[in-house]
């Protein structure tokens, strides 16, 4: 096991470094410096400031040092747009938003599609079977950038039920619409995958002895038939968190909720080059460690794999 | 004797007509597998009527779609409805512009994102499976693990910081969508290659001296086809909602033009003020074209998909 999880380390640190110095290399080709502006800079101002962000130094030292900063000191340097605040101050105010609302979100796409899936398998070709496979085939029109307008318009401008955005700390009514928008798409994914997972399952010769053993029928389907049907679940999460971890970008813009999203825009808007590579950076990061994750639960669960 | 010739020769003759008869090929076999599949065929005609729209739409405009409606500007809510006096059909946006031949273009434009992009993947990704999959060994290791690599990077980060570096530009859009596109093709290729590489005629075209590259465009590639199509027709939608993603931020195409994301995006701004024809034309739009995408894709899939026969 422990071979298998240092393997697929190996494999994740270059990736990262390629992610890391592609980004910077893309950064540095910009067309114009970060600090040029619509005044002109007297050339001795601007060389202060190159040598304060270290702009002056050849580019594979700029490249070292910044690798090095990220790897070393988790610093992800200046911000470019706010003069008085670095990337890491930026990214510590957003972060705990963006994993509150992205985790509830994965814990509701995945319980609420679980249960669906199930309910839907176990009542094959009923009306509970056809809602359940009506409702995961609309949202698939549905991804959260359409779901967020719908959802205020029904629940904030015509019921008024609901602030249409805003944080406040994560008070709960603030968070109903985020989740409901983000985990809408991915719940049905989960539905549609559980449902046709526990069908094939429910047909195997193992079931089929389990019932002619004469075991009560739930015990089969939640001690027998549940964790193998879960297999293809699992190995679709690693793609779900990502796609979560972008809709929040989404969700950060509509629902005003100060989550990283809304930095990121903000800095592909404003060309504040070291905030954008910064999440891209930390997004990557978390890319790979749920990937790897997700492998790693997936050999813990399937017997059938060897490493 | 002569009853039994008799016999013979009505037997050889019946043979004879036999004969004639024409035996279906896969692909009729398939294409008559997707026309009985009702949803599918639902899916064709929406579209169709969608791209038709897009074509002939614009004669029958009396505003161009960066046209400034001044009558209109300061009480869109009331002056801006949807209306045939006005010739504004879809009524207008916030700033007075027609939202008829908005959605047009619109529509053209993330049409066109989800063909160019789904082409690219289909070239590209065939060929690169291709070659990685018939090629074996270390080529195929190397191949892969690149694709490994671009796959386990967040793309849709990615290609906004392209899009900042280089410009916010529709051409930028399509290099960028291009570049991440055909990386699921090119697995699902290597996949199919790697099972196709083992057959009997593959072995007689090696044996009778048919260079590789041949050998992967000619008995390969068209045996590859089947599996090519669906998931390019599955792929269509996946990237009209990556650019309406994009789109939807405000990074993705630029003033004057548009497309689906941009236009709910605005739409969904203006909402409150109870214009909601400014969201509902262009999600109509949006819904109803990957609706038949996928029906289509299903329907696809069904009808040549060996796996589920």
């Amino acid at each position: 096991m422990f071979s298998f999880i240092a393997k697929r380390l190996l494999t994740a640190i270059p990736t990262l470094l390629i992610l890391i110095v592609v980004s910077f290399l893309l950064m540095h080709s910009a067309p114009g410096g970060p600090f040029t502006s619509e005044r002109k800079l007297p050339p001795q101002v601007e060389a202060n400031i190159n040598a304060k962000y270290g702009l002056d130094k050849p580019l594979p030292t700029q490249i070292f040092n910044y690798v090095k900063g990220i790897v070393v000191d988790f610093d992800f340097g200046p911000s470019f747009r706010y003069k008085d605040r670095s990337v890491n101050d930026l990214i510590e105010d957003g972060f705990p938003v963006t994993i509150t609302y992205g985790l509830i979100s994965a814990l509701v796409a995945v319980l609420v599609g679980v249960s669906l899936g199930v309910v839907a398998a176990l009542n094959q070709n009923t009306w509970k079977d056809y809602t359940a496979l009506s409702f995961t085939f609309t949202a698939q029109v549905l991804p959260n950038f359409v779901m967020a307008p719908l959802l205020v318009l029904l629940f904030t401008l015509k019921l008024g039920w609901l602030p249409g955005g805003g944080w406040e700390g994560g008070k709960p009514q603030y968070i109903i619409m985020p989740v409901i928008a983000l985990s809408t798409s991915y719940m049905a994914t989960i539905a549609r995958i559980t449902r046709s997972s526990m069908l094939e399952v429910l047909n195997s010769n193992f079931i089929r002895t389990a019932k002619a053993k004469g075991l009560p029928h739930n015990r089969i389907i939640f001690k027998h038939a549940l964790k193998p049907a879960m297999l293809p679940v699992l190995s679709y999460l690693g793609p779900a968190m990502v796609g979560l971890l972008t809709g929040s970008v989404v969700i950060d813009m509509y629902f005003s909720t100060g989550g990283i999203g809304v930095l990121f825009v903000n800095g592909a808007l404003n060309r504040d080059y070291s905030t954008i590579m910064g999440i891209t950076i930390l997004v990557g990061v978390l890319t790979v460690l749920l990937n790897l994750l997700v492998d790693v639960l997936y050999a813990w669960i399937d017997p059938k794999i060897r490493y | 004797m002569i009853v039994n010739q008799k016999k013979i020769e009505g037997v050889a003759e019946s043979l004879l007509d036999s004969a004639e008869v024409k035996g279906r090929s896969l692909w009729a076999d398939a294409g008559r597998r997707f026309v009985r599949n009702k949803a599918a065929v639902g899916g064709v005609i929406a579209l169709a009527l969608i791209v038709l729209f897009t074509l002939i739409g614009p004669s029958f405009a009396q505003w161009s779609n960066e046209e400034i409606d001044w009558a209109v500007l300061g009480q869109v809510k009331t002056m801006g409805a949807p209306s045939f006096e006005s010739g504004h059909y879809f009524g207008t946006d916030d700033l007075g512009r027609d939202l008829y031949s908005r959605v047009i273009q619109g529509t053209g434009v993330s049409l066109m994102v989800g063909f160019i992009g789904s082409i690219v993947a289909v070239i590209v990704g065939t060929l690169y499976g291709a070659i990685a999959g018939y090629a074996g060994g270390r080529l195929d290791n190397f191949m892969m693990r690149m694709v490994d690599i671009f796959m386990s990077v967040p793309y849709m980060f990615v290609l906004i910081l392209l899009l900042v570096i280089f410009g916010r530009s529709l051409n930028m859009l399509f290099i960028g969508i291009g570049l991440i596109s055909w990386l699921d093709m090119s697995r699902i290729v290597r996949g199919q290659t790697l099972t196709i590489k083992n057959k009997e005629y593959i072995e007689a075209a090696i044996a009778s001296g048919v260079s590789n590259f041949t050998i992967i465009t000619r008995h390969i590639v068209p045996n590859l086809l089947g599996i090519v199509i669906v998931y390019a027709s599955l792929l269509i939608p996946g990237l009209i909602l990556t650019e309406s993603f994009i789109s939807f931020l405000g990074l993705g195409v630029q003033e004057p033009n548009t497309s689906w994301g941009a236009l709910i995006s605005e739409g969904a701004k203006s909402m409150q003020y109870g214009t909601l024809w400014q969201i509902g034309f262009p999600l109509f739009f949006f819904v109803v074209t990957l609706f038949s995408m996928f029906f289509i894709g299903d329907g696809l899939r069904d009808a040549l998909d060996p796996k589920d026969r």
